[in-house]
């Protein structure tokens, strides 16, 4: 039989999810992720988690709920640092603990650190990971680079201009890769973490949405690593969460393509890093005139207000499109 | 170059006996208060933590006296408390104020860079000079700690209600008003003997730690002055950091020793944290369970709404509390967090480890 191995449809798997995958069938696991956010998985999240936890902890541990009784082991790798001198959240390194200490009956937790604060190669964080599993080195290094692999035409996908779920239906389900829609409509950034703007349920459907409403839409994730992070050099400082690194990369550089037309910050309720990456960025969109759209999301957010404010916001930048360069609405 | 620097509790002491022993015109801001709050709220980012907003209300205080130099300590995440410098900057900018910013980032190799850092604000000052002066104004912070340290004993066993206030605001001024280090010694003599001045009775008292967020640990504006409450209610108190702990850990890299450090803290934190997680989310585990190991009635955790390490830690906190058998009692503050409920959540927690231990 087949060992069963959970990874949870949260936080960074709209990053990761073809590495991980990838790694654990090329060992031989069968790989289970949990279903798409309904209100059910969201409120099992509330339900365990603490009150003062931000939405997408608290969602993430819906999700692990969801995967505990049908998995043998669960797959929740202690992020602590994803590129050189810098961290993702406190959250994300305290996450693992989180769980095991908050949700009761779970299967055995497969927590290695991943941690390239000072290192450049995840290749131990993956040899320590494949030994869980097996004692074959050989194996593993091949696991690893099948895995290494995959992820970077992913990435390319992303870079192409699709979003994750359509990258994911390009390598998994056989999806033809598609044409960017193209067309005359205006076109707008969505900057936010991935597990807000990639959930339908958590952004209430806001990529579709803007789609549906004949936008062109683009995230950070479709500029390359290399841009993004040229222009977060701009900062004071280094910025050290990669998160803010790339919502400030990406948002310096739609600012000044004359291609995209508005600005959409998606935010978490009380989310520390955003508290201070979302500030920097509206500054800087104030100071030079972009239509700029705030959104915080919650567990109690409305989707009639969001629609609302989002009418609002395409009607404005419909209006500038008429307008006299430099005049302001 | 008018230097001035956010509050935090007593750390304003050491900082000024350090800058103007090196010849640095220092603007201390007023006092923390509603209006530095008010200020200071209006101007940040909405789900910024209480720090930064009480930091930018000071600067904009310190402003309106003149200030125009801001020395900070910075940070390398991934606590939010490492970008703060550049965001307030940021915003003051806006604002109009044209500060001059040094933010000393912790020393990633040696005390060096954390020396020409301060060499750079005293401009003359020799290397030598410069050591002096450093090591003055942390004599202070040990003295200062100390100080507390009695108070927190006294408080709760003081014989008329008060005393140990009032000795303790004379004993601080004692401290404050020292200019060179050799007079040092005779003013520790006084302050002793002040304190030694305060009539007790002997009476059993409950003993709670308290853990969590450095600014909220130390600065009593934010913390509704919780040490003196407690105290009154029959508590003595006990802080997981001081400030001499806290610089010889964060900026002196555990150069002075034989002081308590935030690695035996990490260390006692296993299995329920079991990886740092910034700021000092590890240290309020770890110090939880030495509290419940030495025998304290109970532990209170403080923090900033919407910090993210002490978040962590509440979370692993109700386990850790069942498992050793130590009640704990988290308390959040932001801008609207209000006496009354804090006076009943306290008084509710009191009585409950007053129960537990049988001393009603
Ligand atoms: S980055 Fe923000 S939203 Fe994400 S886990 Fe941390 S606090 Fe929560």
């Amino acid at each position: 039989m087949t060992l069963k191995v959970g990874i949870p449809r949260a936080l960074l798997y709209y990053y990761y999810l073809p590495l991980w995958r990838t790694f654990f069938e090329a060992l031989g696991l069968e790989v289970v992720i949990s279903r798409p956010t309904t209100k059910t998985i969201l409120e099992a999240g509330l339900q365990n988690s603490g009150d003062d936890v931000c939405l997408p902890v608290r969602l993430a541990f819906g999700h692990v709920l969801d995967l505990k009784d049908r998995v043998d082991v669960l797959f929740l790798p202690r992020l602590v640092s994803i590129a050189r001198r810098e961290y993702i959240c406190p959250k994300f390194l305290g996450f693992p603990d989180m769980v095991r200490h908050g949700i009761s009956g779970l299967p055995p937790l497969i927590d290695p650190n991943l941690n390239l604060y000072r290192k450049d190669s995840p290749y131990p964080f993956f040899v320590a990971l494949g030994r869980n599993f097996t004692g074959n080195r050989l194996a593993i290094y091949l696991a690893y680079r099948r895995a290494m692999h995959v992820q970077a035409r992913y990435v390319q996908l992303l870079e192409k201009g699709l979003f994750p779920e359509q990258a994911l239906g390009v390598l998994y389900r056989g999806v033809a890769e598609g044409q960017e829609p193209g067309g005359g409509g205006p076109a707008v950034a969505v900057i936010g973490h991935p597990y807000n703007i990639y959930d339908p349920y958590i952004s209430m459907n806001l990529l579709s949405r803007l789609a549906g409403s004949g936008v062109r839409v683009c995230s950070a994730d479709n500029l390359p690593e290399t841009l993004v992070r040229e222009q977060a050099t701009r900062l004071p400082k280094h910025l050290f969460w990669s998160l803010g690194q790339r919502m400030i990369g990406a948002a310096w550089h739609y600012l000044q393509s004359p291609d995209v037309d508005g600005i959409i910050h998606v935010a978490s309720f009380a989310c520390g890093p955003d508290s201070l990456t979302g500030e920097l960025i509206s500054r800087e969109v104030r100071r030079r005139g972009k239509p700029f759209l705030n959104l915080t999301l919650d567990e109690h957010s409305a989707e009639a207000g969001v629609v609302t404010r989002l009418e609002a916001f395409l009607d404005m930048m419909e209006r500038r499109q008429f307008l006299p360069a430099g005049e302001s609405v | 170059m008018k230097v001035t620097f956010p509050h935090m509790g007593h750390m304003w002491i050491c900082l000024s006996a350090m800058l103007e022993y090196l010849g640095v015109e220092v603007v201390v801001p007023p006092p923390t208060s509603k209006r530095t709050l008010t200020l200071g709220a209006r101007h940040a980012p909405e789900f910024a933590c209480l720090p930064l907003k009480l930091n930018l209300g000071n600067f904009i205080e310190a402003a309106e006296r003149g200030a125009d130099t801001i020395l900070m300590a910075g940070g390398c995440g991934p606590c939010r408390f490492g970008y703060y410098a550049q965001v307030e900057h940021a915003i003051l900018e806006d604002l109009g104020y044209n500060y001059r910013l040094v933010v000393m980032e912790p020393p990633q190799k040696h005390v060096g860079e954390l020396l020409s850092k301060i060499k750079y604000i005293t401009g003359h000052s020799s290397w030598w000079e410069v050591i002096r002066g450093i090591r003055f104004g942390y004599q202070k912070a040990r003295m200062v700690d100390e100080l507390e340290r009695r108070a927190h004993y006294l408080r709760p066993r003081e014989s008329h209600r008060g005393s140990t206030d009032k000795a303790f605001k004379r004993a601080l001024q004692e401290i404050i008003a020292v200019k060179h280090p050799r007079d040092l010694p005779q003013a520790g003599e006084r302050v002793r003997r002040i304190m030694a001045g305060v009539a007790i009775r002997p009476r059993p008292v409950l003993r709670v730690g308290i853990v969590g967020e450095i600014f909220t640990l130390l600065e009593p504006f934010a913390n509704h002055d919780l040490e003196r409450r407690l105290g009154y209610l029959g508590v003595q108190t006990d802080r997981s950091i001081y400030l001499s702990e806290w610089v010889n850990d964060h900026l002196f890299l555990g150069l002075v020793r034989g002081l308590r450090s935030r690695k035996e803290a990490c260390r006692a934190a296993p299995p329920y944290l079991n990886h740092f997680v910034g700021g000092h989310g590890q240290e309020t585990v770890g110090s939880t369970v030495m509290y419940a190991r030495q025998g304290y009635d109970g532990v209170i955790q403080l923090l900033p709404f919407t910090c993210m390490p002490e978040i962590v830690a509440h979370s692993v906190l109700p386990g850790l509390s069942t498992g050793l058998g130590i009640p704990t009692l988290t308390i959040t503050v932001d801008e609207q967090s209000g006496e009354a409920g804090l006076v009943t959540r306290l008084e509710a927690f009191i009585d409950l480890l007053a129960r537990k231990k049988g001393v009603v």
